[in-house]
């Protein structure tokens, strides 16, 4: 039986009362949203918090919004809501692309978008997601809030940004004109973690060039956009020769090691295939040919 | 302890429990509702589903303390005034079950699936189902007795019984 080492429970009532019971609580203390990284990690005793911040109470964080230029997405929002928002179907159909290859619908029941980018787990898809995107992370803490572009927030695997007592709160994710994305992974089996994903967002100019382009990768060890790929495409009609040509300088941008998921050259290789297809699928759906 | 108020099956349920006590063990142990089975304690089989506040979870990943203040239903609210649930029928009707260790659970999804989409396609229900292992691999008529609770929302009706019931009858009559 699987039973994690104790630990003391408070049920946070507000984003102000988790962000004090973080603070009384102290740095053994922490958050736990849908819970399904870290009570696994609890049960197997690979960590052993002191107290447990329950939020899943926080009805204040569960949202999506559309608002002028940009959507809200509350941090509590579940992975299920991602998928069936139409909101987010309309503006940003990579996050039912991403939603549904994350674990398996019961899980998504559960998991939140701020979990996953809390826990920052380099299998993870919705870092890649926000980074393809754009998204701005919006933390609280006890000096107020503070927000920060992907990069800033996500340091790397299991690693953010993010103060021990701050909460992250919401992410904003820019709407642009004539804009399309795309998320497509390969794994061993259903639900499991990424072998290799990858995720792109194109934005149009009224020419047909690509106006903006965003390229993100899971599990393959990239933290950062490929530049140099995205750069192939900023500004140029997107023929499907350059968008192998991007493709191929993402997978040279990766660094995947050898592991019981398959072989870095397995993954290098995937990491080209996919990212060319989601680029193509968002560009089709930046022109509306494609759902 | 930590002090915890959960609508069981309809029913208020008080206690005062560890807060590390998961849910399946809660409802196994303290409440001695044993028709949630315990399976892979890695959130992987999806035996120990039940539903919180109508939506299929894992019960050996949910801790009971997050279901204070909520609704949980687990296989044995399924049957109401001593009439099986249409799923459960489907199970009985389509041979939904051979070792029938997932099926509490793929009950408890078969149920909220139908109660947010009443007429699943088959690839609706695999989706539904594919957090769950059957080791009996017998997803076929899995899906099949779902669909089977599809077609009969009010579940075996008198018009029907020869369907189920009728069957069952024949054979007891032939040593007689």
């Amino acid at each position: 039986m699987q039973i994690s080492a104790p630990f003391d429970y408070a049920r946070a009532t507000s984003v102000d009362d988790a962000i004090a019971l973080l603070d009384r609580l102290g740095e053994e203390s922490r958050l736990i949203a849908g819970g399904h990284s870290l009570l696994p990690m609890m049960k197997l005793r690979l960590a052993r918090p002191e107290a447990l911040i329950d939020i899943n109470e926080l009805a204040e964080l569960d949202y999506i919004r559309e608002d002028g230029a940009e959507v809200r997405i509350g941090a509590m929002t579940r992975h299920y809501e991602l998928i069936e928002s139409p909101v987010l179907q309309r503006l940003f159909p990579i996050f039912a692309d991403a939603g549904r290859v994350i674990a398996d619908p019961l899980v998504r029941n559960r998991g939140t978008i701020g979990g996953s980018l809390c826990q920052a787990d380099p299998g993870e898809d919705l870092t890649a997601v926000c980074i393809v995107l754009d998204a701005v992370a919006v933390l609280r803490g006890p000096k107020g809030e503070r927000t920060l572009t992907m990069p800033e927030f996500h340091r790397g695997p299991y690693e953010t940004a993010a103060e021990h007592n701050e909460v992250l709160v919401e992410l904003r994710v820019p709407v642009r004109p004539r804009s399309g994305s795309a998320y497509e992974k390969v794994e061993r089996r259903v639900g499991d973690y990424a072998v290799a994903a990858s995720g792109a967002a194109v934005s149009l100019a009224e020419d047909g060039t690509v106006a903006e382009i965003g390229i993100g990768l899971a599990a393959v060890g990239l933290d950062d956009r490929p530049a140099e790929a995205e750069a192939v495409l900023r500004g140029r009609a997107p023929s499907e020769e350059l968008v192998a040509e991007a493709a191929r300088l993402t997978a040279e941008a990766t660094e995947p090691i050898d592991d019981l998921r398959g072989t870095a050259a397995y993954k290098r290789h995937l990491a080209s295939e996919l990212t060319r297809r989601v680029i193509l699928r968002a560009i089709a759906r930046a022109k509306g040919q494609e759902r | 302890m930590t002090h915890v108020s959960i609508e069981i099956n309809g029913a208020q349920v008080e206690r005062d429990i560890d807060p590390r006590t998961l849910l399946v063990h809660f409802l196994r142990d303290d409440l001695g509702l044993t028709g949630t089975h315990w399976g892979c304690d890695t959130t992987n089989c999806g035996t120990c589903t039940v539903q919180l506040d109508g939506r299929p979870v894992k019960s050996c990943t949910v801790l009971a303390v997050m279901a204070d203040g909520h609704a949980v239903r687990t296989v044995e609210g399924l049957e109401v005034d001593g009439v099986l649930d249409p799923v459960q029928q489907g199970f009985m009707e389509e041979h939904g079950l051979q070792c029938g260790f997932c099926t509490p659970g793929m009950l408890m999804t078969g149920r909220a699936l139908l109660d947010a989409h009443p007429h699943p396609s088959d690839g609706e229900i695999r989706e539904a189902i594919s957090g769950q292992i059957c080791r009996c691999t017998g997803y076929a008529t899995i899906v099949r007795s779902i669909q089977w609770a599809a077609d009969h929302p009010a579940g075996i009706t008198n018009g029907e019984a020869g369907e189920a019931g009728g069957a069952a009858e024949e054979k007891e009559e032939v040593p007689a």
